[in-house]
């Protein structure tokens, strides 16, 4: 029956008070019977709007209607059918963006909540399902070689193993999982999640060779000639963090993201008896609107700081990060200064910092990206007393790959030229997909191009018996 | 794993390490480091490529023991293993086209401007190597820089062995000499690097310093290891770790290093303590 409710079920979290000093999950995700309930919200429209938005297609009116009658398993193959990581994507996409954007519900209320539904669907098959995933089935002789075990190659990975390919994923870490293991927080996406999804991908053939740095340990060249793969699929990543270059940014306590991230999840600086450093700081500025700085503020305050800052120099509409993250920040006692921009970092005697010199903002006309711009309002300067800074403005793509590769053609900032349909690059049997072409994006949208980049390299392959 | 193939203690503080690693050495060239992880909880610290050997197929590294990674890697023994290493990373140095090279090394930074020297020596350029440490015990790599120098002088701040006095003066007096250098490599403390840059430039010569900053990934991911060269962000593993010394902002970077000194004394001294309790 029907579920006319406007709102979407509650999603349990743990107590905001509590949560904001611990790095265990903070969404609990819905019981069975309010994932049923939420599933009768869907009004299963004949156009499939949600289907369009979502950048693997999920078959989403599909999967609701048989978390609706229980079928919780069946949900979850359908589900696979095109999307190889739905417990991840399920927490980490930005579905008011994308699938619930679209959602006939949203018109007059709250869109269907799809993503709480993939969650559920996909930790209730890991709870329950005893049936192994299909064991090492290769059957085919041709081998491709996969850059970067981040989101968009191990998508690319599975659906190439699935078809058959010898697939052999380089990681440069001593871990697998890219950002979902060194960038996005345990709170947000426990880590025992993505080794579930990696073991999967191993029982399906998938070989995963850590610490090797494509480009320094083993060059393109040699895994075409040397190793003899097939094809390549490049998914590098992110790479060197943008910072704002105001004076005071290389003064201790200034931390890039990526950096402060990476001491906290890969290197799980909030664990005692682990040996990685990190700056316990009292007041924390964090620069940037996005996911990555929501992550970040929401991990100083779990490091213990008093007070937490998102300086963002746009308004709170224009905020890029997902809104639930948004919504959690607030809670867990983030402050917000929305309209501010900093434009120096003062220090102290011994170069730690000591405050953040910031200017208001008002918004102008509007610019390239659909937004209207900041601008300086003059003599509204202000100093904000914090002792670490956090800059979350974004990186551009990892250089190692195209330092070690000329030929690769490549984007005046860096981002690798591919074809849009395909993702092959400018070289005959390597494609790429990712963070590595678009600059900073989001897991889904990789994961999207490692998709498409898998069915380009089966076209390539199909076609092709000997090897380079 | 990484298995270790050879140990020695080169003096009280700093050991050599052999290790079996065929990938990295097959790849590795001077002036380019690894990421080594000890264990499961350990940090990623970077170390220079002291040697390489394709054909036994290891690098070996030198390390002083500074802090608890160090302290904990000293532990280990031949037929230990290392859980992860990454490498080889970072630029290799640029040694062709100089006639004249002056190699200066203080304390461990040795361990990198031994493989430097070697280089330059094999393709023929005329080497003059000084290096320092602070007394007679803590002397490494005399001899094998010996075999790779055109001239060689030792130098101990205390006097302890040959000449008394910094590396600085012994530059500068080979320089008052009228020793002639197209470039002078200086691979060291912060401070010395800086104090031989301050020379060279009084005597316009292009000088070369390799950066040792802290580090995680090693692969340009994280930005921790960025300096200000000639007023730029730059960042060592990526763009180094080799740099116009002339350019570089020493005094930040002197700063920079100093980020976490007091968590890294309390983490080594908690480490000595459970050392302490196990004997």
């Amino acid at each position: 029956m029907l579920n006319k409710s406007t709102k979407k079920n509650i999603m349990p979290t743990q107590d905001p008070a509590i949560r904001n000093k611990n790095f265990s999950e903070v969404t609990l995700g819905y019981s069975a019977n309010q994932a049923i309930s939420e599933a009768n919200r869907c009004l299963h429209c004949k156009h499939k709007p949600c289907v369009s938005g979502c950048p693997v297609n999920v078959k989403i009116p599909e999967f609701i209607d048989k978390v609706k009658n229980g079928l919780f398993e069946e949900a979850y193959q359908l589900i696979t059918q095109t999307n190889a990581l739905p417990a991840i994507c399920g927490r980490v996409c930005p579905q008011e963006n994308q699938c619930e954007k679209n959602c006939v519900r949203a018109l007059n209320g709250e869109a269907v909540g799809i993503g709480r539904l993939e969650r559920f669907v996909a930790d209730y098959h890991f709870q329950n399902n005893k049936v192994e995933p299909a064991e090492n089935k290769i059957v085919k002789k041709q081998k491709v070689a996969i850059i970067g075990s981040g989101p968009a190659g191990l998508t690319c990975a599975g659906i190439l193993a699935k078809l058959g390919y010898q697939v052999t994923i380089f990681e440069a870490l001593h871990l697998a999982g890219g950002v979902l293991v060194y960038g996005i927080p345990e709170f947000r996406l426990p880590k025992i999640i993505v080794e579930k999804e990696i073991e999967n991908l191993k029982k399906s053939g998938v070989r995963i060779e850590t610490n090797v740095v494509i480009g320094k340990t083993i060059t393109i060249d040699e895994l075409k000639n040397t190793y003899h793969f097939d094809a390549i699929f490049i998914g590098s990543g992110a790479g060197l963090p943008r910072f704002m270059n105001i004076p005071g940014e290389n003064a201790n306590g200034v931390y890039s993201a990526n950096e402060y991230l990476t001491r906290i999840n890969l290197m799980k600086a909030y664990q005692k008896e682990t040996d990685t450093p990190i700056f316990h700081a009292h007041r924390v500025a964090v620069v940037g609107g996005g996911n990555v700085a929501m992550d970040a503020a929401r991990c100083a305050k779990r490091m213990g700081a008093t007070d937490v800052f998102i300086v963002y120099r746009r308004s709170e509409e224009e905020l890029p990060a997902r809104k639930e993250e948004v919504e959690h920040a607030k809670e867990e006692g983030i402050q917000f200064l929305f309209l501010t921009n900093p434009i120096q970092i003062l220090t102290n005697e011994e170069n730690f910092v000591h405050q953040l010199r910031c200017v208001k903002m008002k918004l102008g006309e509007i610019d390239a990206s659909n937004r209207r711009t900041p601008v300086k309002i003059e003599n509204s300067e202000f100093d904000l007393d914090v002792d670490c800074v956090i800059m979350a403005i974004g990186t551009s793509p990892n250089p190692l790959i195209r330092h070690s590769l000329p030929e690769l053609k490549v984007q005046s900032w860096g981002g690798i030229v591919v074809d849009e349909v395909t993702h092959a690059t400018s070289i005959e049997g390597i494609y790429a997909g990712g963070d590595a072409v678009t600059g900073a994006a989001t897991v889904i949208l990789a994961m999207g191009a490692g998709k498409k980049a898998a069915e380009a390299i089966h076209n390539y392959l199909k076609n092709k018996e000997t090897s380079f | 794993m990484f298995k270790i193939l050879y140990k020695k203690i080169l003096n009280p503080t700093v050991t050599l390490m052999k290790i079996e690693a065929p990938l990295i050495a097959k790849k590795a060239r001077a002036g380019q480091f690894i990421i080594l992880r000890v264990d499961q909880n350990g940090e990623r610290i970077p170390l220079t490529i002291a040697d390489y050997d394709s054909k036994e197929n290891t690098i070996t590294i030198i390390f002083q023991i500074v802090g608890a990674t160090t302290l904990k890697l000293n532990q280990l023994n031949q037929n230990d293993f290392i859980l992860d290493i990454v490498g080889p990373l970072g630029n290799l140095t640029e040694t062709e086209g100089y006639q004249n090279v002056a190699i200066i090394g203080g304390g461990v930074g040795c361990a990198i401007a031994y493989p430097i020297a070697k280089q330059f020596y094999l393709q023929g350029s005329h080497v003059e190597t000084i290096i320092g440490f602070r007394n007679k015990d803590l002397i490494i790599l005399e001899d094998e820089f010996s075999k790779v120098s055109h001239q060689l002088d030792v130098l101990t701040d205390d006097g302890s062995y040959h000449k008394k006095g910094f590396v600085t003066l012994q530059l500068e007096e080979l320089l008052k000499q009228n020793h002639h250098y197209d470039l002078v490599m200086a691979i060291g403390p912060l401070m010395m690097m800086k104090a031989v840059c301050d020379v060279t430039k009084k005597y316009n010569i292009k000088t070369i310093v390799s950066m040792n900053s802290i580090m995680i990934d090693g692969t340009g991911m994280c930005g921790c290891c960025r300096l200000s060269v000639a007023g730029k962000t730059r960042f060592a593993c990526v763009d180094g770790p080799d740099f116009d010394g002339h350019l570089i902002d020493f005094d930040e970077a002197i700063e920079r290093s100093k980020m976490y000194i007091s968590t890294e004394k309390k983490a080594y001294d908690h480490i000595c303590n459970l050392l302490k309790e196990e004997k």
